[in-house]
């Protein structure tokens, strides 16, 4: 299965390096208008094609990639920041009402699906990518918790953790030196597809104009602004949407790939 | 049973009024109160202090949250602040249109997974299984929304099947209604359909692989009988918690794709209500759309009760 890890692999850095460069480089100015090239099928001087002022849609591309990246990977930080102190401190108070509250709290911020997260949160401080940022985010907590809190929960039965116990630590640096490490593994994988899933959230936020706001470009506004063209002009809807689809099929697979990769048991078993 | 049905019961009211509150308070930080928004910025202070009493927004917090908590239990979701008819009026009215669509992709989605998935966990390894897997990787790849302007371009714009979007109401017809929703339904289903194969797939690989199955076939019985008559019937429990999850991801999906299609859904309502500040309707449509959730995961629990009665015994 390393070849999902090789393809998916390829896939994400493509994405990452067309956003890296694109803070140097861009064949175009993406926000330059030039309105005689306007609505430009793919060409030897743009690439991709021009969108209906012109822009250079490889451009636009690059520079989205940007906010995708940015909101989708600060939004996993928070999941991951918030969630796994949370699922380490249930798991080490394991039916105490900590790990009561802790987990009851995750089932409550489950039954917001993140679009209705955002939905309240533009209801209160206007659209914006720093709100779509918290609202992804936030339904990213419980996901990271519950994981962490599951993978510690089995880990605090093994015997190199009561070795611990033995030696006179306490359940904090347990959790930090001994069960965090162990659980990190899941966590990069998981990680992968959260991060996967915050892109197509901030795509599907920025298409409804809940996410990114004029004049950051995003791919979702991208899609948004081509549907009404989309019967003339139908590179404009092919090229941000295979972008997405490309970012997140990589992340996926890369995020399978890791997880064969990382976890030899399931390696064995597929087999 | 009835103990535990009553216990999660209990979690569930809980959860309800948690819920709400949440939803109230991050409703009330909000800046700029409806009232003035609705006036304009010449509104004398009297007419914006007449309206507030007419909204009810001149009462105390603890008072409001109580009126409309009281209200929805007995159906009175409040009035409109810019419309100024009943919100429950205008929820049910939009809720004609996004849960058939829906009920409609949840149906297509599951026609869809349950037959690929057996296909898939049956051919295990083979070329078919690779089709199938692949296909679900792209399928969750694909946004809903962008699939959903395809589809508009192949089969209405180019083929002229469907309408690129609207929605004649039900007035005209059950069969015009699921007409307009059949686009909708297959856009909202892709993403769902993939996941939910993936599940019956693997959720069939884990059966197959149990003890059973090999007694099964060791008394006799072709694999394709042993996958049919015991595999399929036990790979369906996990199918079914899915399913239950799916249907609240769908109904706050129907949101985005309702934009696509120009829907007069529970989406165009909550937009509308965002840009025009009508607060009471944001949060009874939030409020609504929790509450199908925690209740299709309390209906997912019971059933998985019944089905297993280890589980009773737990939490």
């Amino acid at each position: 299965m390393t070849r999902n890890l090789i393809l998916g692999g390829l896939l994400s850095s493509l994405v990452l390096l067309a956003a890296a460069v694109s803070f140097l480089w861009t064949p175009f100015d993406h926000s330059a208008m030039n309105i005689p090239a306007k609505l430009q099928t793919p060409n030897a001087q743009h690439w991709l094609g021009t969108d209906h002022f012109g822009r250079d849609l490889l451009s636009m591309i690059m520079v989205g990639a940007r906010t995708s990246i940015a909101v989708a990977l600060v939004a996993v930080g928070i999941g991951m920041g918030a969630g796994v102190p949370l699922g380490l401190a249930a798991a080490a108070r394991k039916g105490s009402w900590l790990d009561e509250l802790i987990m009851r709290g995750n089932d409550l911020v489950f039954a917001f699906p993140s679009l209705v997260i955002a939905i309240l949160i533009t209801a209160i401080l206007g659209p914006g990518a720093v709100n779509a940022i918290i609202a992804i985010g936030i339904f990213n907590i419980p996901v990271f918790a519950r994981i962490t809190r599951g993978a510690a929960l089995s880990l605090w039965e093994r015997e190199f953790i009561l070795a611990a116990r033995v030696a006179g630590k306490g359940a904090a640096r347990i959790s930090a030196e001994h069960i965090l490490p162990n659980v990190m593994n899941l966590l990069i994988v998981q990680g992968t597809i959260q991060f996967s899933l915050g892109i197509l959230a901030e795509a599907g936020l920025s298409y409804v104009g809940l996410g990114a706001q004029p004049p950051t470009p995003s791919w979702g506004r991208m899609l948004a602004d081509a549907q009404t063209m989309v019967s003339f002009a139908p590179h404009l809807a092919l090229v941000p949407g295979s972008a997405i689809i490309l970012t997140v099929l990589g992340l996926n697979l890369l995020g399978d790939g890791l997880r064969d990769h990382l976890d030899p048991k399931l390696r064995v078993a597929r087999t | 049973m009835l103990r535990y049905a009553l216990k999660r019961l209990l979690s569930l009211i809980l959860s309800l009024a948690v819920a709400s509150l949440v939803i109230f308070l991050v409703v009330e930080v909000a800046p700029g109160d409806p009232a003035s928004f609705m006036l304009g910025v010449n509104a004398q202070a009297d007419t914006v202090a007449a309206l507030k009493a007419e909204l009810g927004l001149d009462q105390s917090k603890p008072a409001r949250y109580l009126a409309w908590v009281t209200g929805m239990l007995s159906g009175d979701f409040g009035t409109s602040y810019t419309y100024r008819t009943p919100v429950a009026g205008m929820i049910a009215d939009r809720l004609w249109v996004s849960l058939p669509l829906a009920v409609y992709a949840l149906t297509l989605s599951t026609l869809i997974a349950f037959p690929a998935g057996i296909y898939a966990a049956a051919r295990r390894g083979k070329a078919g299984d690779m089709a199938v897997t692949g296909a679900t990787q792209l399928g969750v790849a694909v946004p809903n929304f962008w699939f959903a302007m395809m589809l508009v371009l192949i089969f209405a714009i180019n083929l002229r099947w469907f309408g690129a979007g609207g929605f004649p109401g039900w007035e005209a017809g059950l069969g015009a209604g699921l007409h307009a929703l059949t686009l909708p339904a297959i856009a909202l289903a892709l993403p769902q359909a993939a996941i939910l194969t993936r599940v019956m797939r693997s959720s069939l690989l884990d059966i197959l692989g149990e003890d059973f199955i090999r007694t099964a076939r060791a008394k006799g019985l072709t694999r394709r009988q042993a996958l049919w008559r015991h595999g399929v019937r036990n790979a369906l429990i996990p199918v079914l918690t899915i399913i239950g999850l799916q249907f609240s991801f769908l109904l706050a999906g129907a949101i985005i794709i309702e934009q696509v299609f120009y829907l007069p859904g529970l989406g165009r309502l909550v937009f509308q209500a965002i840009s025009s500040r009508d607060l009471i309707v944001v949060e009874s449509v939030v409020m609504l759309l929790v509450f199908a959730v925690i209740a299709v995961n309390f209906l997912v629990d019971l059933a998985y009760a019944l089905v297993d009665p280890r589980l009773r015994s737990r939490t």
